[in-house]
């Protein structure tokens, strides 16, 4: 079985600095994929290589088998590659229901059809049944920036899922998620992965987050890929102690 | 948008319909012009408000396309063209040129796409001036006629201003349709937030392209109705000043507002004539009470109305949730 997605010996170098380092890894269709490490081990840059927002400076990305190494970011969103943010990224001026749309419109009918065609470009079920699943149907006209953070947070979830992707990357979901609500996307997020058998990608500080979620973890250090395994081998692994887990 | 902000819209679009049906009645010709001229500036400033409040592309060129779009209906209609097709064309050739120049303007953004409009402004000006074989340069074209219309003889000043009107009227239900489909948002989203808009499959180029375009064949058919308007087309109007001045309507309206490039132009167009009556000093009163409008609220007028709204909408949610939520532990996730 071809992977949904394949990096291969990716590497980013900003000037002197060598952010991302000869990272290879890849990943199933069905699987939840974990990526740890310290602050400033390269995370972020892997991400935004891979989705096209960094050009990387050596190495490939297959999605589907599909070079994509260097695409730009909606062309890889066509291929049903979505995100959700580190940081908040929702857009403010439109309601948390417009932001729904707006996250799934380019993926129905043509331009034409986006123009003369219907408004909510029959997304609104869609939507609605977003904001029931991830709890936010009471605040679906409110204007997103008026919603607290961990809601946002949610919003920027739900988003990367409105175009039915096959492949998502989730950039610290839980980064400044509280407790109530943080178990409550945890559920959310397994729930997603079995109906629609949809892979992903988390980058997260949150251990007990990862390690309950995903079903294989990377650590990165220094931008190089330092273990893999299964939650409980990188638990136990001493190097990943020494490096991050020990702190 | 919340149902009182709704119901303000509607009161607000029914009293300006009402006033614009009969207040021409009492007019003489010279209000009936002003008032037609009004319309005329409030289609190209709609146009430039969906390059620049809903796309967010400054943009220094609307008033070329209006010289265009005037040039283009004036050379039409006094060759014998009928009307319908000097709309059609000023409208189709200003989508055009708007198209052809963003495709490499819109390369950059910010002030170097301001910079690299107002060159395009110039430019077309210069052409205006010095092309005389087709433009007959600073003598202008004159004699520009009003044809008859579905039948309607235009040529007296209020059936005239009743189709500035109708034009009008087509303008804003065709751009209420734009900025509320799937392509209004995707300008949003352009606005506010690129990198997240790319990210969710929203080609950013081609959007802002297309609004960059549509809002440069609104331009056009703005220059359409205003040969016909004055009879008179020469290049003075269509200087750089005019693309400044249609820039500050849609500022002081409320840029991203849908009816602020409506109000930029009651400013813009018909202030300066009430306030003719201190002469001279006029200008200055006109450019203190614009500079005071912007420093109190810098997103325009109707942004004055927004903050209220949502201020008044705050303050009713903080109420309901206190009602609904006697204890403070229940939290966010309730």
């Amino acid at each position: 079985m071809k992977p949904v997605l394949e990096v291969e010996k990716l590497t980013k170098r900003f000037g002197g600095i060598t952010a991302v380092d000869d990272v290879s890894f890849s990943v199933q269709e069905g699987e939840i994929l974990g990526i740890i490490g310290p602050n400033g081990c390269g995370k972020s840059t892997l991400f935004n290589c891979i989705l096209g927002q960094l050009q990387p400076s050596a190495g490939h990305v297959h999605v589907d088998g599909r070079n994509v190494t260097g695409s730009s970011p909606e062309a890889l969103n066509a291929l049903g590659v979505s995100r959700t943010f580190q940081l908040l990224q929702v857009f403010a001026q439109l309601s948390v229901h417009e932001n729904l749309i707006l996250a799934g419109q380019e993926h129905q009918g043509t331009m034409l059809r986006r123009l003369i065609g219907r408004r909510d470009a029959g997304l609104a079920d869609a939507a609605a049944q977003m904001v029931r699943f991830f709890n936010l149907q009471h605040l679906a006209d409110e204007r997103a920036g008026a919603l607290s953070f961990g809601q946002q947070k949610l919003l920027d979830c739900a988003m990367a899922f409105m175009s039915g992707p096959r492949l998502v990357l989730l950039d610290e979901p839980a980064g400044g998620v509280n407790l109530t609500m943080l178990k409550h996307l945890h559920g959310r997020l397994r729930a997603i992965n079995e109906e629609r058998r949809s892979t992903f990608v988390v980058i997260e500080h949150n251990m007990d987050f990862v390690m309950s979620l995903c079903s294989r973890v990377i650590v990165l250090a220094e931008g190089r890929k330092l273990a893999e395994g299964t939650p409980a081998q990188i638990r136990a692994d001493q190097k990943v102690i020494a490096a991050y887990l020990g702190h | 948008m919340t149902p009182r902000a709704r119901l303000i819209g509607i009161a607000a679009a029914a009293c300006l319909v009402a006033i614009l049906l009969f207040l021409p009645l009492g007019l003489n010709t010279y209000g009936l012009f002003i008032l037609s001229m009004w319309a005329v500036m409030s289609i190209a400033a709609m146009g430039l408000n969906l390059t620049l409040g809903y796309a967010g592309q400054v943009s220094l060129a609307q008033g070329a396309f209006v010289g265009i779009g005037a040039y283009t209906a004036a050379l039409l209609t006094i060759n014998g063209y009928s009307l319908a097709l000097a709309f059609a064309a000023a409208a189709l050739l200003c989508f055009a040129v708007g198209w052809l120049l963003g495709y490499p303007a819109l390369r950059v953004q910010h002030h170097y796409l301001a910079f690299v409009t107002l060159a395009f402004s110039t430019l077309a000006y210069l052409v205006f001036r010095n092309e005389e074989w087709l433009t007959k340069g600073i003598y202008g074209i004159s004699g520009v006629p009003r044809p008859a219309a579905l039948g309607i003889d235009l040529a007296k000043p209020l059936p005239f201003y009743y189709f500035c009107l109708a034009i009008l009227a087509v303008v804003v239900v065709a751009v209420w349709w734009l900025v509320k489909s799937p392509w209004g948002r995707a300008f949003v989203a352009i606005r506010e937030n690129p990198l997240r808009a790319r990210s969710l499959g929203v080609n950013t180029s081609r959007y802002t392209l297309l609004a960059f375009a549509i809002g440069s064949g609104l331009g056009g058919i703005a220059g359409a109705l205003y040969a016909p308007l004055v009879e008179f087309v020469d290049p003075s109007p269509f200087t750089l000043l005019l693309s400044l001045n249609l820039l500050m309507m849609v500022i002081v309206g409320g840029s991203g507002y849908f009816a602020g490039p409506l109000l930029g132009a009651i400013i813009a167009v018909l202030l300066p004539e009430w306030l003719r009556a201190i002469q001279s000093y006029y200008l200055i009163l006109y450019a203190l009470l614009v500079m005071a409008i912007l420093m109190w609220s810098p997103t325009g007028i109707l942004g004055i109305a927004d903050a209220w709204l949502e201020r008044r909408r705050s303050i009713a949610r903080s109420r309901a949730l206190a009602e609904k939520t006697p204890t403070l532990a229940s939290g966010e996730d309730a």
